[in-house]
């Protein structure tokens, strides 16, 4: 009875906590500007089940893709075993979903090694991570607190999988002996190589170990759930809302401005009417988060810092300054310094005078980029750090005209030629006369 | 090149009174950098050959405003648009071949949104259409049995996904079509895209232009085949780092058209 108590209690808690940061999070991204992307629902969905669900940009890297699949496609239908922990630990039974008799024996041993399967996975993540030094995943904006993020992530999966295994060694040998309540039901088909270091323990031992590690189980799912908002880990969640409102567009096609047709059109088309309201003027490109759209907020929290966009960049590999993983990070680290922010001054922003550009972007990284879309390309659960760098691009020379001096001398070669270079716009069809 | 053609602009069509089948925007390197400049005359070589009627729009065509945009100049991109699609409008052009994948971009994807609609191809795409249409035969000749690496514009192939039409069309000179390990959608940027063509790189290690250059290298092509003119610069000063210049030619797509059947 006192068992069912703290589970319900331990339950509401963590789920209530979750929502609440929930809340904040979807607060802190709808501090974004408003972008309408509720077009095309039936593609948007099936961009979100090929790409989230069926995880089809990650195949272009097979091994983390093999490992990958086998610590969420354990992660996910592991749930289902979760549920019937749910079940036992609110109406105190002992494998309650038992009755399904041969599909359930059948179900506990197919998750017994998709667990293995998970363990592994995390197992292989950790060395890559720490032994082998895989290049993205140890380069310097990954130093300190991401880093010890990711250890914690997998230690974490490791230890919930582990659990299992020894509550399901210990509950085949009680049910072996025939104790009370552990009626014979499953298949341990990985376990079953772990029962033997149990074998010599008391029953009351035996209930011991299984009942501590059915509670560091479910304990350690609700600890998880409520890691996520604070994670990078955050991406099992946020991926299939990044995917579903992914850019449906050519990758080439930058929105146009329309707070710039409004002074640039009518000077062609005195019929034309401004379309922003004049009263609320747009800062032309974004110097902090407020001036990104909610999509490119999400963006930010939806990243798992894979690096696979960095290590496809042009200009990184090329030793560069720009990484467009650090681009989403910086993102997501000043969105969530503004939550606080609006936290702790009872709901409303008080100027910290920081800026996402200059604070944690500088100018160096920016114009080193490319536009080249392999980032954009690269990402498996279609995050866009390009749209960022073009809109802090576009704050630096229509805000603050601070452009490198090349550039200022190629826009007033436009302006005055309509060509880059300093030709005379007589000469552009020269080469007719040159065959 | 022996017998001169004749190129019309805009203005002298309609002044006839007629409209052509297609207007080939040159864009700014094609009309003012020398080494593109034979580019575009090996495309112009092209279309006169299937008699396709085609104009120019000689002084009346202005940067499409790409380097402005991709450097965060959104005014100044936008004047140049609006110029533009007042000239464009004027002639009620229907169809543009383009010679420069950033002018392909530009006036297919961000032009419509502000007046401008076309039907815009890339050159690759029309001689690929060509020669499947059967309008446009082609041999090897020279290019038979050689060593052919194509590099992927960006703004041709991920920002458009447009991989085949060029690889198309070398396949069909009978090369030895060989891939760089980052190709198509992992295809390696040349260098000069994002307004980076007309800016000192930032300090790092290397030159994104060599680093490409050197990937290219490797599988010791006799060519390496491009479709967009400022790769082509990239391309061909990477291979001069490498004194390779003599080994391995950097050539368009339309050139080894022209070239390899004598246009």
């Amino acid at each position: 009875m006192i068992s069912t108590i703290v589970f319900v209690l331990l339950a509401t808690a963590s789920t209530s906590f979750f929502i609440w940061n929930i809340k904040k999070v979807r607060r802190n991204i709808l501090l974004g500007k408003e972008v309408d992307l509720s077009d095309n629902p039936s593609k948007r969905l099936n961009t979100m089940l090929r790409v989230a669900f069926g995880q089809t940009k990650m195949a272009a890297r097979p091994v983390p893709f093999i490992l990958h699949l086998f610590v969420y496609v354990g992660f996910v239908l592991i749930n289902i075993e979760v549920m019937e922990m749910l079940v036992d630990g609110l109406f105190h039974t002992h494998r309650a979903f038992s009755f399904l008799g041969s599909f359930y024996n059948f179900l506990i041993g197919f998750f017994e090694i998709l667990a293995f399967l998970v363990t592994f996975g995390c197992a292989v993540f950790l060395i890559r991570r720490n032994a082998v030094h895989v290049k993205r995943l140890v380069m310097k904006e990954l130093n300190g607190w991401p880093k010890m993020d990711a250890n914690i992530i997998l230690c974490s999966e490791i230890i919930l999988m582990s659990a299992l295994f020894i509550m399901n060694a210990c509950d085949q040998t009680l049910q072996a002996r025939g104790a009370e309540h552990y009626i014979k039901a499953g298949s341990f088909p990985i376990s079953q190589f772990i029962a033997p270091f149990f074998s010599g323990m008391s029953n009351g031992s035996l209930e011991f170990i299984e009942r501590f590690c059915w509670w560091l189980h479910i304990i350690g799912i609700f600890g998880f759930l409520n890691y996520l908002p604070y994670s990078k880990h955050f991406h099992i969640l946020l991926a299939f809302p990044n995917t579903y409102y992914s850019n449906l567009n050519a990758k080439g096609k930058f929105n146009n401005l329309d707070s710039v047709t409004d002074v640039v059109k009518p000077n062609f088309d005195p019929s034309y009417q401004p379309t922003s309201d004049p009263n609320n003027p747009q800062r032309f490109g974004a110097k902090d988060v407020f001036d990104l759209t909610w999509k490119q907020l999400l963006d930010s929290y939806t990243c798992t810092e894979c690096g696979r966009c960095t290590s496809s960049c042009p200009q990184n590999i090329t030793g560069k300054l720009l990484s467009p993983r650090k681009i989403m990070m910086d993102t997501r680290d000043r969105l969530t310094e503004v939550g606080k922010n609006i936290d702790a001054n009872g709901g409303t922003f008080v100027d910290d005078g920081k800026s996402l550009l200059g604070d944690y972007i500088t100018a160096e990284e920016i114009w080193a980029c490319n536009t080249c879309n392999a980032c954009v390309q690269e990402c498996p659960v279609n995050i866009d750090p390009l749209s960022i760098i073009v809109d802090l691009r576009r704050y630096l020379i229509m805000e603050q005209s601070a452009a490198p001096t090349e550039l200022n001398g190629m826009f007033t070669n436009l302006e005055n030629n309509g060509a880059p270079w300093q030709f005379s716009p007589a000469d552009r069809a020269n080469w007719v006369n040159e065959q | 090149m022996d017998n001169t053609i004749q190129i019309k602009t805009m203005a002298e069509l309609a002044a006839s009174g007629e409209q052509p089948d297609v207007l080939f925007w040159v864009g700014c390197a094609g009309s003012f950098d020398d080494r593109a400049k034979k580019i575009t005359r090996a495309i112009v070589r092209i279309l006169d050959h299937v008699k396709i009627k085609f104009a120019i729009l000689g002084m009346e065509e202005s940067c499409t405003g790409d380097p402005a945009k991709r450097a965060g100049n959104e005014f100044l991109f936008q004047m140049q648009a609006m110029q533009n699609i007042t000239t464009l409008n004027n002639y009620n052009i229907k169809k543009i071949v383009t010679g420069c994948p950033h002018c392909f971009n530009t006036i297919k994807n961000e032009y419509p949104s502000l007046g401008g609609s076309y039907e815009v191809i890339h050159h690759t795409q029309l001689v690929q259409q060509l020669i499947s249409e059967g309008k446009l035969t082609v041999q090897g000749g020279a290019f038979k049995g050689k060593k052919i690496v194509y590099h992927d514009p960006c703004y041709l192939g991920r920002a458009n996904d447009v991989y085949e039409a060029p690889r198309d069309v070398i396949k069909s000179l009978d090369a030895d079509l060989s891939e760089m390990k980052r190709s198509r959608e992992k295809g390696l940027c040349c260098g000069a895209g994002g307004a980076q063509m007309f800016k000192e790189a930032e300090k790092g290690t290397k030159e994104v232009n060599v680093e490409r250059a050197e990937e290219a290298l490797a599988e010791t092509p006799d060519v390496i085949a491009v479709g967009c003119p400022f790769c082509n610069t990239m391309m061909t000063d990477g291979v001069k780092h490498f004194n390779k210049e003599q080994q391995t030619k950097v050539l368009d797509v339309a050139e080894l058209v022209v070239q390899a059947n004598n246009l």
